[in-house]
């Protein structure tokens, strides 16, 4: 993105352009993206057949909270006993097959490696 | 037929007729496609072009479905800017929550890999912090910045003191011993934050010192991802054009000088990065239909080129954006749509 105040630029895009992050399933496309190079719609596809949605939903906010909530990916408006930050990233790396590095250093820490 | 509302460059409101609005944009991609050699925009895209500014709505966006991933050149020190009084990971937390931000950002507010450095024992806790109560993918980002390790401030003669005097050489060494020292730092950095657990890294705003900086970062991608393979790596570009400051540096065999984003793409994707941003520069005293047409010239051809996700820079003043701190939402919807939909980005 770039310089600019947090809404001329950061809020605008996100509108205009954005996933929407946790709010759908951006973050997960995002990680496909940045870990596997993948373009846009195989990283959309990618996690529409991980999630078992259609490619639209992934960028959802009504389908996507369910979802969310459902496999416990971690939600916006957290609820007590809900996936939160580093839990919900184990969980995003088994359900994406995809290894995330803060997960497997959590790993580490606590097998004492 | 009333006159279009647009702005010029530099923010500035102005009305142009349909017939100015339309050799605007005409002119904008010619002027892009001559310069790169590109094909310039068809005549399907500069009809939706027109029809994008013809539109009298405040803010328009993309398509459903056409929804990309945002990356940032620094979450934290947006917020900093702003002077909103809350700590780094507050800033992250804002991002991923309030913003719908799809990745996230911890920078320095001194955002270059040289000053990082001495400070990074200090970020290394927040992003250990940070990378336990947030999901999105976490990015560590700075910029390459060579004119750092020039003097006065850096430890090399300034090349900009030695070619005025003729001394073409010297200035050359000088840029070369630069590259050295930058090369250290990016990849001290990077591999500091990755071992920490970042998901990613982030080169911002490279070459913004000519080709001799694009050399300094492609240099530190690729030994990083030797280093780590699974390493996200993201690299934002400074200009549309590689300055040719020393003139005569190579990658893999390519004269780095002269270079456009079409270009620039696949020497980044050899170095291991895995998103490219290509950054088409504002010129404030136009329109901001030939800024737009002439920014998605370049950066359509960098899409087609590239085999690796394309985040367009889309920031003050680069991308058609007009060159203000606080961008209007007309001018930049009308940017952002144009861009994700002509170009068939991956993201902004």
């Amino acid at each position: 993105m770039g310089v600019g105040d947090p809404y001329g630029m950061h809020a605008a895009h996100a509108i205009v352009s954005g996933m929407g992050g946790i709010r759908t399933a951006g973050d997960l496309v995002a990680r496909l993206q940045l870990n596997r190079a993948m373009k846009i719609d195989a990283a959309k596809k990618y996690v529409a057949d991980r999630l078992g949605v259609s490619v639209e939903d992934v960028a959802d906010p009504v389908a996507m909270r369910e979802v969310r909530e459902d496999m416990d990916l971690g939600t916006l408006n957290e609820c007590p006993g809900v996936a939160k930050g580093i839990d919900a990233k184990f969980r995003i790396a088994k359900l994406l097959d995809l290894e995330i590095n803060s997960v497997n250093i959590f790993k580490q820490k606590i097998s004492g490696t | 037929m009333g006159k279009i509302q647009t702005r010029r460059g530099d923010g500035i409101r102005i009305e142009m007729t349909a017939a100015e609005v339309r050799g605007d944009l005409e002119k904008g991609t010619s002027d892009a496609a001559d310069r790169a050699k590109v094909p310039a925009l068809t005549e399907d895209e500069l009809q939706y072009l027109f029809e994008i500014h013809e539109r009298s709505d405040r803010v328009v966006g993309v398509d459903n479905g056409k929804e990309v991933c945002l990356t940032y050149d620094s979450c934290t020190t947006k917020i900093k800017r702003a002077h909103v009084s809350i700590s780094k990971i507050q800033s992250l937390q804002v991002f991923e929550r309030a913003l719908g931000a799809d990745t996230l950002e911890l920078a320095h507010i001194d955002y270059s890999y040289k000053p990082a450095k001495p400070i990074v024992v200090f970020e290394k806790p927040i992003m250990e912090q940070a990378l336990l109560i947030t999901i999105p993918p976490l990015f560590y980002g700075a910029m390459p910045n060579l004119g750092l390790y020039s003097q006065p401030t850096g430890p090399c003669p300034n090349p900009m003191d030695l070619f005025p005097q003729g001394k073409i050489a010297e200035g050359r060494a000088s840029f070369e011993e630069a590259i050295e020292y930058a090369v250290k730092d990016m990849v001290y950095v990077g591999s500091e934050m990755y071992e920490t657990g970042a998901d990613g890294i982030n080169f911002d705003t490279t070459g913004a010192a000519g080709d001799a900086e694009f050399l300094a970062a492609l240099r530190a991608a690729e030994i990083l991802k030797k280093k780590y393979p699974a390493m996200g790596i993201e690299m934002g570009m400074a200009s549309e054009f590689i300055l040719g400051l020393h003139g005569e540096v190579e990658y893999d065999g390519v004269r780095l000088a002269g270079l456009y984003p079409h270009d620039q793409v696949k020497l980044a994707q050899k170095a291991g990065v895995t998103i490219f941003g290509p950054a088409i520069n504002i010129i404030p005293s136009k329109s901001l239909p030939f800024n737009l047409a002439r920014s998605l010239t370049y950066t359509k051809a960098c899409s087609e080129a590239s085999d690796i996700p394309v985040h367009a820079n889309l920031g003050m003043g680069v991308g058609g954006v007009p060159m203000v701190l606080s961008p209007p939402v007309d001018a930049l919807s009308r940017a952002s749509k144009a861009h994700v939909e002509i170009c068939r980005l991956d993201g902004l």
